[in-house]
């Protein structure tokens, strides 16, 4: 199977496969495929593979792999790779309280679409969203597929401190802040449930590929959630 | 036990970091100068992977509440035990209760025999500040902080014993010149191409790769940002956010450019002018803001060949170190 794919050394230790778009092939069906194959086959010495949304870095170490025989497997992986269509799968359910102390910029969102704060909850919950990539903080994701009525830019000025669990749209992607952080996205709600935690067996909730929903919930019900332990 | 009197302006635990959690945007961390880190681990008879303190400038003072075999290692340490100077890259023996400042040093590594003993968290000790979990209660070191020590290897005793017998204080010998970085208030740096250095216009080439910038006051374990001139790209494009590393020199809107550190995030947004080399990246880590750097196109192969001697190196201090208080050598096993 013949790509345009480009292959670019990042440095010393790393390689990023650069996959564009194109029409009628999944950049991150295409990804997830080759990075399962360099998950089982490739040779030792890759230390991290790192999606985004039309490139996969890979992080080696020259010690164990040389820049070549790295470039000269991917050739060849990338060349006889069999692309699976990505599987639908079960969206994870995002609880969120919308609006007021949680979301202060929701009315701004609003006013800024000329419509009511319940028509930007009603549109930011009626869709499944995919997480194109994981980056930013711990566990943060893109999220694609937001409503174009829903595309606000980011604020003027970032917020020294977000709380964690403030879920925000930056530009056309929405997504939710593992952390607290400073932060420049519009925030317009906040989830109870923990995005990262270090210590789980799976401390990052999603994964790039996953799909989301969010579902709107009460102020009273936030509160009874955050503070159970 | 080592309790903190003064914390200076960052203290933080540190080790190799976590390149394996990268996927799940962890950031890797660890050590900004991991040369330093692990020349001071061998020293004092450590695993490389072993956690130690590392001190941004200087303003430092630590009380040992046990006896305990130190080394510091960094660029322009200056340092006293009890009032008595103590030079950077040799092992000396801290009796309980003696009083350790480092006074001045641009990213000091404290490394002490057992290392600072904190819970490993995803595969790591090292502090991610950020996210606020490793390290020492997933922070930097306050006032008055009890960090404990981890046991000595029976390494670090036969070394601690050595110096006990020879009535040293400190070691007689250490790492030497040739397996130190070549630090420097105003070095030149290696860099490979990144994707976008042919986008740079011609003016911006030539003073990326001619002019010296300086390290901006702004700048941190995150990244440094260098002032002094602002660079374009022919046409400014809008970029998808992917993959970077340690050392990557990316070039947001306002045309300084920025080059990554240990506490980076594992994706940027911003162009990709190159990527400082691994080698050289120790010199990049002891720049303070107001310190100048040059930067030098390189290829890949000269940078992996530097890398893999370094790495060489270091595995051959460790095994000479090894041998030379092997059990039963000094007469004492």
């Amino acid at each position: 199977m013949v790509r345009i794919v480009t292959l670019l050394p990042l440095g010393d230790r790393a390689l990023v496969v650069e996959v564009p778009a194109l029409a009628g092939i999944s950049a991150r069906a295409m990804m997830r495929c080759l990075a399962d194959r360099v998950t089982a086959d490739a040779p030792p010495g890759i230390t991290a593979l790192v999606p985004a949304i039309e490139s996969l870095t890979i992080h080696y170490d020259p010690l164990r792999l040389d820049y070549e025989a790295l470039r000269f497997y991917l050739t060849r992986a990338i060349a006889t790779l069999e692309i699976v269509p990505e599987t639908v799968t079960e969206p994870v359910v995002i609880p969120v309280c919308y609006g007021g102390e949680f979301g202060p910029d929701l009315d701004d969102v609003a006013a800024a679409h000329t419509t009511t704060a319940d028509a930007i909850i009603a549109l930011h919950s009626a869709t499944t969203y995919t997480v194109a990539m994981i980056g930013f903080l711990p566990g943060f994701p893109y999220l694609e597929g937001l409503a174009p009525e829903l595309h606000t830019p980011r604020r003027a000025t970032p917020r020294t401190a977000v709380p964690a669990g403030s879920v925000g749209i930056g530009g056309s992607s929405t997504g939710v802040y593992p952390f607290a952080s400073p932060g420049g996205w519009q925030i317009i709600g906040r989830t109870p449930r923990s995005l990262f935690s270090p210590t789980r067996a799976s401390p990052a909730l999603l994964q790039a590929g996953d799909t989301v929903r969010f579902t709107p919930i009460s102020a009273a019900a936030l509160r009874a959630l955050l503070e159970q332990p | 036990m080592i309790h903190v009197r003064q914390p200076g302006i960052q203290t933080t635990v540190q080790d190799l970091g976590r390149p394996y959690w990268q996927h799940a945007g962890v950031p890797v961390g660890g050590a900004m100068d991991l040369q330093a880190h692990r020349i001071a681990n061998i020293l004092v008879g450590n695993d490389v992977h072993a956690a130690a303190l590392e001190c941004a400038l200087g303003g430092v003072a630590l009380q040992f509440s046990t006896s305990a075999l130190v080394t510091l290692a960094g660029r322009d340490v200056t340092a006293s035990l009890d009032g008595t100077p103590i030079v950077p890259w040799r092992a000396f023996r801290v009796e309980r209760g003696a009083l350790l400042a480092l006074h001045t040093g641009c990213r000091t590594t404290i490394a002490v025999a057992g290392g600072i003993d904190v819970p490993i968290v995803l595969d790591a000790r090292g502090t991610s500040l950020r996210a606020g979990f490793g390290g020492w209660e997933g922070r930097a070191i306050r006032r008055d902080d009890q960090l404990p020590i981890g046991r000595p290897s029976s390494l670090s005793e036969r070394i601690r014993d050595h110096l006990v017998e020879a009535r040293l204080t400190i070691a007689r010998w250490g790492a030497g010149p040739d397996l130190l970085p070549a630090y420097s208030d105003a070095p030149t740096v290696r860099i490979i191409e990144g994707p976008q250095f042919a986008e740079l216009d011609d003016a911006s080439r030539t003073l990326l790769l001619g002019d010296s910038f300086r390290i901006a006051p702004d700048s941190d374990r995150m990244g440094y940002r260098l002032s002094g001139h602002a660079l374009r790209l022919t046409t400014p494009r809008e970029m998808l956010s992917s993959g970077v590393t340690a050392g990557t020199i990316q070039l947001p809107p306002g045309g300084a450019p920025l080059v990554l550190m240990a506490d980076r995030q594992t994706t940027g947004g911003y162009p990709r002018l190159g990527d400082v080399i691994t080698a050289d990246l120790p010199l990049m880590a002891q720049l303070r803001p107001g310190d100048h750097v040059r930067f030098v196109l390189t290829e890949l192969d000269v940078a992996q060949d530097q890398y893999r001697r370094i790495e060489h190196d270091l595995a051959r201090a460790q095994r000479a170190l090894q041998l030379r208080f092997a059990a039963g050598t000094d007469g004492s096993y």
